[in-house]
C-alpha cells in the first residue's frame, strides 16, 4: 500500500486547503478513499453521526501534479483510511507559500499521513516542515459502506440560493428553533420555514430554477413528468446540521443545488469543476 | 517617581506589557538607577520574564531617591492604559508616569493629540522582589537570529500547543511538538521544522542539546521581537536547565526565562528569590515540604553560583525600611522578612563590584548537580554565605 502526491502549483494548493478545510468543518472524522483518478472523503450515513452522509470526490490529476499510488492488492488499486481532516486543514494553511507539498503515507509510531513542506527560505539549505498525521487504515471487509451512495428518488431537484444568504438565514433562525422545514417545487421556489408556539418565519426564495436531470429520472415514475409544479416537496431537518452545512463552505461552487425526498431526505450537490460535494440531511423522526 | 515616555517609545512600551501579560497576571514595577525594570512570573514559577529600560529610553526619567521602590499591580489594568496599540501610535505624543504614594497608585497619563489628556490612576500593592539570577554566558548553546524566522517557524504549531521540543546538532536545529503521554502519541499530529545555521546570525553549539519548554511564554517574547524588529537570542545548556531568550538593543533590554523539562520530564521551576518564600512546586507534583517557616535568615541562604561569582566577601547592613514589607496576600506566600536585590542584567557577575552593590542571591539551579530537583529548599549542606544580616550579602 503505497501513496505519494506532490503539489507543487499555488493554486492547487489553495484549492486543495480549502477543500480539506470545508470537510474538516463538516465532519471531525471521514474515511479517505484513494484511486488511481480520485481522491473521496466519504463520511458513510450513520445513526452515529446523526444520519448525516458526505460524499466529496475529487480528481487528482486537477490537484496534484505528481500523483503514484498502489492499492491493497495489486487487482485492488484502491485505500481507504480513516482521517481526522481537521489537522490537515491546520497543516495546510501554515504551508500555502511552499514551494512544494508532498502527502505520503507513511509508517512512523502507527500509520500517517505525512504532509510534508518545503519552505522558500533566504538560506541556501531549503526549510522543510513535516507534519505526521495519524491515520488508520480500513480493512477491506468494510469497504463496501463506502461505495458512492446513488442519487436517491428525490420528488424536487431545485437550484439552491446564493449559500451566504442562506446561511444568514439559516443562522438567524436558529436562534428561535431546533427543527426547520426545507420545501421547494418544480417552479423554482423554495421556502424555509421555522415555527414555534410564539412565531413562525418563512423565508421565500423564487425563481431558482429546478435542474434537469434528464431521462433518468423520469424512469421510476419520477417526478418531473407527473408532479404538479406548484406542490412542495418538503423536509423538516434538524437546523444545526443544516447551518453546519452551510458554515463550512469554502470553495464557491460552480452549480449549487438540493434534492428533496417528500419527508425523507435532503440532498445538497455542490459541483465544482474538480470537486463535488454531496451532503445528505435526513428528516427528524 | 517621574518617567516620561515619549513618541514611538510608547508603542514599545505597551508592546512590551502585552507580552509580559502572555506570563503572569501581575506587573512587577521597579524603578532602579538603571532603568525601569518591568517584571512578570507565572504561577507556576515555570516562567519568568524582565524589560528593563535605561534612562536614555524616557525623555525623563526621575526615580525616588533613597529607599527602592517596588510594587505589583494587576497587569491588566495596565494593559487596558495600552489597549489599542495601533491609536496609541496615532495619537498618543507622550505617556507620564508618576507615583503617588500617599494614595498607592501608579498615574498614567497619556498626551494626545489636540489636547487631550488620559489619564489613568492604577493602584498598586507593595511587593517582594521578583528578581531571577541567570548566566548567559555559561550557557553551551548561544543562537540569534531575526525574529521573522523565529515567528515563520512557530507559525505552523497550533496555538493550542503547550510543549515543543528544540533539539540541536552542529548545523542545525530541529523544532517539534512534545507529546506527553504515550495515548496521545497515536493520535496526536505531530510537525517538524528543520532550521539550517545559516538561517541565524549566530549559532554555536558546544553540546547537542534537546530541550523542551512551553511555546505560549515563548510566543509572547516573540509578539515584541517582531514588532520591534530586534534579533533575539536564545540561550541554553541541558535539559531542565532554563532557557533564556533575550531581545536587546541600546536602551532596552528584555529577558525572557522559560523552565525547561528535565530528563525525568519534571518541569523544573526557575529558582526566582529563595527568601520569597513563594510556593515553587511541580505543578502536577504536590508541594515539597517548605523550610521557610523560620525566620532564620541562615536557612533561607542558598549557595552561590560559585562558577560566575567567587565567594561573597561582606555583608552590608540592610537599610530599616526594607524590613517593612506587608504579608503578601496570596496564600501561598509566606512571611517575608527582608528581600533581596538583584541586579539584572547581562548576569555577568564581576568579582570587583563595589560593595555598596545588591547581592545576588538567586540563581538558575546552575551550581546543582543536573539531576537534582530544582527547588526551593534551602541548602543547607551548602555554605551559608552570609550569616545573620538581615537581607543584603554580596557576593560577587
Amino acid at each position: 500500500m503505497k501513496f505519494r502526491g506532490k503539489i507543487t502549483d499555488i493554486a492547487c494548493l489553495n484549492h486543495f486547503t480549502r477543500v480539506v478545510t470545508t470537510i474538516s468543518k463538516l465532519t471531525k472524522t471521514c474515511v479517505l478513499r484513494l484511486t488511481p483518478d480520485h481522491l473521496f472523503f466519504i463520511l458513510p450515513g450513520k445513526v452515529t453521526n446523526g444520519g448525516v452522509g458526505m460524499w466529496c470526490q475529487l480528481l487528482q490529476a486537477n490537484f496534484f501534479q505528481e500523483y503514484q499510488m498502489e492499492g491493497v492488492t495489486s487487482e485492488v488499486q484502491e485505500i481507504c483510511l480513516e482521517v481526522s481532516p481537521e489537522p490537515w486543514s491546520r497543516a495546510l494553511k501554515t504551508v500555502q507559500s511552499a514551494k512544494s507539498v508532498k502527502l505520503k503515507l507513511t509508517r512512523k509510531h502507527c500509520a500517517c499521513v505525512t504532509v510534508a513542506a518545503e519552505l522558500p527560505t533566504l538560506s541556501s539549505v531549503g526549510r522543510v516542515v513535516t507534519h505526521d498525521v495519524p491515520v488508520d487504515v480500513i480493512p477491506r471487509r468494510l469497504w463496501q459502506e463506502f461505495q458512492e451512495a446513488g442519487v436517491p428518488d428525490f420528488d424536487v431537484s431545485v437550484y439552491l440560493p446564493p449559500l451566504k444568504t442562506m446561511k444568514s438565514v439559516v443562522d438567524r433562525m436558529k436562534n428561535l428553533s431546533n427543527f426547520l422545514v426545507m420545501e421547494a417545487n418544480l417552479n423554482g421556489d423554495m421556502n424555509l420555514k421555522i415555527q414555534t408556539d410564539l412565531v413562525s418565519v418563512t423565508t421565500h426564495f423564487k425563481d431558482l430554477g429546478n435542474p434537469a436531470w434528464g431521462v433518468d429520472s423520469s424512469q421510476d415514475g419520477g417526478p418531473s413528468q407527473s408532479r404538479d409544479p406548484e406542490v412542495m416537496a418538503e423536509v423538516t431537518v434538524d437546523i444545526r446540521k443544516l447551518q453546519q452545512f452551510l458554515m463550512g463552505q469554502q470553495v464557491n461552487p460552480s452549480k449549487a443545488l438540493c434534492n428533496i425526498v417528500h419527508q425523507n431526505v435532503v440532498h445538497l450537490v455542490l459541483l465544482h469543476e474538480d470537486v463535488s460535494l454531496q451532503y445528505f440531511i435526513p428528516a427528524v423522526a | 517617581m517621574q518617567c516620561v515616555v515619549t513618541g514611538g517609545n510608547v508603542k514599545v512600551l505597551g508592546k512590551a506589557i502585552h507580552s509580559l501579560s502572555r506570563i503572569g497576571d501581575e506587573l512587577y514595577v521597579e524603578p532602579q538607577e538603571d532603568g525601569l525594570a518591568l517584571r512578570s512570573v507565572n504561577s507556576s514559577r515555570s516562567a519568568y520574564a524582565c524589560f528593563l529600560f535605561a534612562p536614555l529610553f524616557f525623555s525623563r526619567y526621575a526615580i525616588p531617591t533613597g529607599l527602592n521602590f517596588r510594587c505589583k499591580m494587576a497587569i491588566k489594568s495596565v494593559q487596558s492604559v495600552f489597549k489599542s496599540l495601533a491609536t496609541l501610535e496615532k495619537t498618543v505624543e507622550k505617556c507620564h508616569i508618576g507615583l503617588d504614594e500617599q494614595k498607592d497608585r501608579l498615574t498614567f497619563t497619556l498626551h494626545c493629540k489636540h489636547g487631550l489628556l488620559k489619564t489613568h490612576n492604577l493602584s498598586y500593592q507593595d511587593s517582594e522582589s521578583l528578581e531571577a539570577v541567570f548566566d548567559k554566558n555559561s550557557c553551551a548553546n548561544v543562537f540569534r537570529a531575526q525574529p521573522r524566522v523565529l515567528v515563520d517557524t512557530v507559525v505552523h504549531f497550533p496555538t493550542s500547543l503547550e510543549e515543543v521540543t528544540v533539539t540541536v546538532s552542529d548545523e542545525r536545529m530541529w523544532v517539534r511538538n512534545h507529546v506527553e503521554d504515550e495515548a496521545e502519541r497515536s493520535k496526536a499530529m505531530l510537525t517538524e521544522l528543520c532550521l539550517a545555521a545559516d538561517e541565524f546570525d549566530y549559532f554555536a553549539v558546544k553540546a547537542h542539546y534537546s530541550i523542551t519548554f512551553c511555546l505560549k511564554e515563548f510566543r509572547g517574547l516573540l509578539l515584541f521581537a517582531e514588532s520591534t524588529g530586534l534579533p533575539v537570542s536564545m540561550y541554553f545548556d541541558e535539559p531542565g536547565s532554563p532557557v533564556v531568550l533575550s531581545v536587546t538593543d541600546s536602551v532596552l533590554e528584555g529577558n525572557f526565562v522559560l523552565a525547561t523539562l528535565s530528563d525525568n520530564h519534571d518541569l523544573h521551576k526557575i529558582h526566582i528569590d529563595s527568601t520569597q518564600k513563594v510556593d515553587i512546586g511541580d505543578a502536577d507534583q504536590p508541594h515539597p515540604p517548605d523550610d521557610f517557616m523560620s525566620d532564620d535568615m541562615d536557612a533561607y541562604l542558598i549557595a552561590m553560583d560559585t562558577s560566575a561569582a567567587p565567594g561573597p566577601s561582606t555583608a552590608d547592613p540592610p537599610p530599616p525600611s526594607l524590613a517593612t514589607f506587608r504579608k503578601p496576600p496570596a496564600p501561598n506566600y509566606r512571611t517575608r522578612t527582608h528581600s533581596e536585590e538583584e541586579e539584572e542584567d547581562d548576569g555577568e557577575e564581576d568579582p570587583e563590584r563595589p560593595p555598596d552593590k545588591k547581592f545576588r542571591s538567586l540563581f538558575f539551579g546552575s551550581v546543582l548537580p543536573p539531576s537534582s530537583q530544582m527547588n526551593t529548599q534551602p541548602l543547607t549542606t551548602q555554605e551559608v554565605l552570609a550569616s545573620d544580616s538581615e537581607d543584603e550579602t554580596e557576593a560577587e
